[in-house]
Formats: structure tokens, sequence, C-alpha cells
């Protein structure tokens, strides 16, 4: 039995080969050779087999055999994606009711709502890990969890929607483009889903800050004072820097990352320079400043300390974003009860109807 | 007091209607896939009475092609299950056809299983066009 259970783990880590054996034809591959085969493999142990096929591409799927270690990084980092998209919902949700025009509010409206049903995709991607949804929903309450602390600074003025659509939602795309090559099947999907419809956010973020900035000019000062508030923030998005990122070494080598919080930050640096002209604006680092003989840009250094504080919960609106989380989630017990005795009575009716 | 104990004695005999107390164990089927358990490594999670059970939700995308899978969603009966995947998978038109299948329904195979179960294809070249040489006269075929 365990005999067997080796050979299979070791045709797994030669199928891509044998596959391509096959699929160039012509050859055929004499049975004896094929167990040899699978007998140089039978030494290779279960982690090792694992990372040959990251190491391959073939991405793992939730009932393959994972390393403890690997399923609780992506269950920490799914989840944590997941509480950031409904969190993020509460900043913006804030402006629906004030958004300055029908078409503006309908707009918003249909994004906030994109970023529940983001919010859905990624926790459906956790549950294939083994994790339940209430749990994950307990973590975040209880503080446990974290989420993208972005969504603890608070939206002042119609252009911070602006603002969010274009540098914080640029920011995301940045990363989520890159998790579209993650290694592990559902979260891979996820993204690839997520990722068609976040342009849509950028674009209209940048839509609205395109008006503010051709308007009057309160209006300019508006657009000029959202992206001050809003550039560093940004930026602390993408995370530690490298040398100082514990996760991030282990993440490369599942390919759970594919690029370093550093190379993010560059690209997202690189993007926002330029595009920060078409607004007539400016981005607020005075040692922005593009690098001729290395071909990007140069900038300031983010403030640290300020990272830090707002990641362990002093940041401007941590507390109020919770509350309004679990205020949320307790407000909406009786419905969700309702709705299993409702389906309970249903199922019952049925029985009857059927046993009459 | 005697009166007290008596109303709680009839409350334990009949444990009726009260969903607060449906506390039986449910196994769960993460993407149609048998319990993580057996898998090793897995996460073990308790399921609460309010807990809606999991759906996997397989769209057609347009007439003529096959349902696909999109991934799963919590609902508390088949109606809500399509309702809520018309929110979460179809917002942009994605969809003509929705169905929603509870997840533990579905039977999936094992991965460790799989190098046996799928070995009596494995030998089999000659179930390839490119397995036969012909001569070029032949043309396409």
């Amino acid at each position: 039995m365990r005999k067997i259970f080796f050979i299979d783990q070791g045709l797994r880590l030669q199928s891509p080969k044998v596959i391509r054996f096959f699929g160039s034809a012509k050859c055929y591959i004499h049975p004896l050779v094929f167990t040899k085969f699978v007998f140089m493999s039978v030494l290779i142990n279960q982690e090792e087999l694992f990372q040959d096929r990251v190491d391959n591409e073939i991405k793992i799927e939730p009932r393959d055999w994972m390393p403890d270690a690997y399923r609780k990084t992506l269950v920490r980092q799914i989840s944590q994606h997941a509480h950031s998209e409904i969190v993020g919902m509460l900043p913006e949700g804030n402006w629906i009711s004030r958004a300055p025009s029908l078409k503006r509010k309908a707009i918003l409206l249909a994004k906030v709502q994109d970023e529940a049903g983001h919010g859905l995709y990624l926790y459906s991607a956790a549950e294939t890990l083994g994790t339940s949804r209430e749990q994950m929903i307990n973590d975040l309450h209880s503080g446990k969890a974290k989420y993208s602390s972005i969504f603890n600074y608070p939206t002042l003025t119609w252009a911070d929607i602006g603002a969010i659509g274009w540098l914080v939602d640029g920011a995301a795309i940045l990363n989520q483009v890159m998790l579209c090559r993650t290694s592990y099947g559902p979260y891979a999907r996820a993204m690839v889903r997520i990722c068609k419809e976040e342009s849509f956010h950028q674009r209209q973020g940048f839509d609205i800050l395109l008006t503010l900035s051709r308007g009057t000019p309160a209006q300019k000062e508006m657009c000029q004072d959202a992206i001050n508030r809003w550039w560093w923030p940004s930026m602390m998005m993408f995370g530690p820097r490298d040398s100082e990122s514990t996760n991030s070494d282990q993440s490369m080598k599942w390919k759970i990352k594919r690029k370093s919080n550093d190379e993010l930050r560059q690209n997202f640096v690189d993007m926002c320079a330029e595009q920060v002209k078409v607004l007539g604006m400016t981005l607020p680092d005075a040692d922005l400043k593009w690098n001729e003989a290395e071909g990007k840009y140069d900038f300031g250094e983010i403030d640290w300390d300020e990272f830090w504080n707002v990641v362990k919960g002093n940041g401007p609106c941590n507390k109020q974003r919770l509350d309004a989380r679990r205020k949320a989630w307790e407000e909406g017990e009786w419905v969700r009860e309702a709705a299993s005795a409702f389906a309970k009575k249903q199922q019952q009716k049925q029985k009857q109807d059927k046993a009459a | 007091m005697p009166k007290n104990n008596s109303k709680n004695k009839n409350r334990t005999k009949q444990p009726d209607h009260n969903y607060n107390d449906m506390s039986f164990q449910i196994r769960k089927f993460y993407y149609g896939d048998i319990p993580e358990d057996k898998a090793g490594g897995a996460i073990v999670s308790k399921q609460t009475a309010n807990d809606w059970p999991l759906w996997e939700i397989f769209i057609r995308s347009k007439q003529g092609l096959d349902h696909k899978h999109v991934g799963s969603l919590h609902a508390a009966d088949a109606q809500m299950a399509i309702e809520n995947a018309r929110d979460v998978y179809t917002r942009r038109m994605e969809g003509v056809s929705i169905w929603a299948v509870e997840s533990k329904h579905i039977h999936a195979s094992n991965p460790d299983e799989a190098t046996s179960l799928y070995e009596p294809a494995n030998d089999k070249i000659y179930r390839y066009p490119t397995f036969y040489d012909l001569p070029d006269e032949v043309g396409h075929m």
C-alpha cells in the first residue's frame, strides 16, 4: 500500500516529462523504461515533489498535497485580501449618497458592488483551503486578521473617491495582475476575474480627477489635496521594503508572489509619475526625479513609522472601520437566521408534499 | 423552583424548533472535494447553525457552450444560491444560465490516486492520429 502510494507520487513528478514524450509522439516508451522513471523518484519526499510542481508552473489545486505552511500562508493572504475588499467598501460607501450627480452615484454604487463581489470570489478561494467563512469573518471582527491599511484613512472630499480609484486601485491592480499567475489555482482564477473588473475602477477614478483638474480653482485645489493625502499611503500598500519583509522569500519560492514589494512599488511610481502630468497636478514627493541612467524614477523615503503605526491599529480610522463591520454583522444576524429558518421550512413543506 | 425544573426538563425532551440548538456536524466538501483531513495539513473548522451551506456555481456564458465552474458561495437554499450567483458572478452579462449544486453533493476523484486512475490511458499511444505513418499521397486525413 505504502509502496503504491510513493509510486503515485513519483509518477506525478514525472508526468509533465512523460506527457511531453508522448506529446511529441513517434517515440514509444517501453514499460521497463517507464518503471525506471518511477523508481528514480521514489526517494524524493512530498515537499520536494510539491516544489517541483511549482517550479514547473503546474498549478496547485485544492485537493493536492501541500505543505502546512503553504496552506497557512495562503489562508492568511487570501483572507486578508478578501477582508480588504470588504472593508474597502466603507470609505467609498461614505460618498454614495453625496456623489455630485446621479451618474456618479450609479457608477460608485456599481464599483462598491464590485468590491463586495471581489471579496466573495476571494472568500470562496480561501474556503477551498479548508477554512470556513465564519472563521474568517470572526478573525476580521476580533482584529486577529488584518486588511489593507489603506482603508484606515478617511475620505474627506469627493476628490478622494477619484484618488482612491486612480492610486489605490492602481496599486492594487499591479499586485493583482501579478497574482493572476500565483501558484494556487483557485486564487489565480479569482484574480483573473477581479482584474477584468478592476480596470473600470481605476479609469473611473482617473476620470473623476480629470474632471476636477479641468474645473474651477477650488476644484483643482481639491484634486491636488486628495492626491497629496493618498499618495504616500498608496505607496505603503506594497508593504515593507524587501530587506524587511519577513514572508517574501518563501512566498516567492512557492510562487505565491512573483514580484517583490520594491519591484511593484517601482512600477507604481513609474506609472503614476507620468499619469499625474495628464492631470496637470504633482505628486507630493520632492525627491521624485527621472533617473536617465537606470530608466526609472527615483523617489523619496516612505515614513515607515506611520506605516507600522497604521498596521498596528493606530491609523485614523482603524476603530471606525472595524466597528462598522461588526455592527453590520450583528445587525444582519436576524436576516441570516430568518433565511435559514425559511429554507428549513420550505424543505419540510416539500417533504410533506412528497409524503402526501 | 420545582416549576422551573420541570420546564427545563420539558425543553430538553423536545428540542423542537429552536435553531440555536442545531449543533449537528456537517462534513464540508470544498469545491466538490472530499474533506481535506485525508490529504493532510488540514485546518479543521467548525460549522455552526447559522452558517449557510456552500454551493458550487456553474455558468453557461452563452448558448452553445458548456456550463463552467466559476466558484462557490453560501446560501440558505437553492433559489438564494442562484440569486446570489447572479449578483456575484454575472454582473457584466457573463452568463445566460446558472447551475447551483450544493457542494456536498459533488463527488471528486482523489489526486493521490490519479496515476492509477488514468494509467490505462497512459501507454496507448496508438490512440493518437500521429501514431500512424501514412504516405504523403494520402493527403490530409
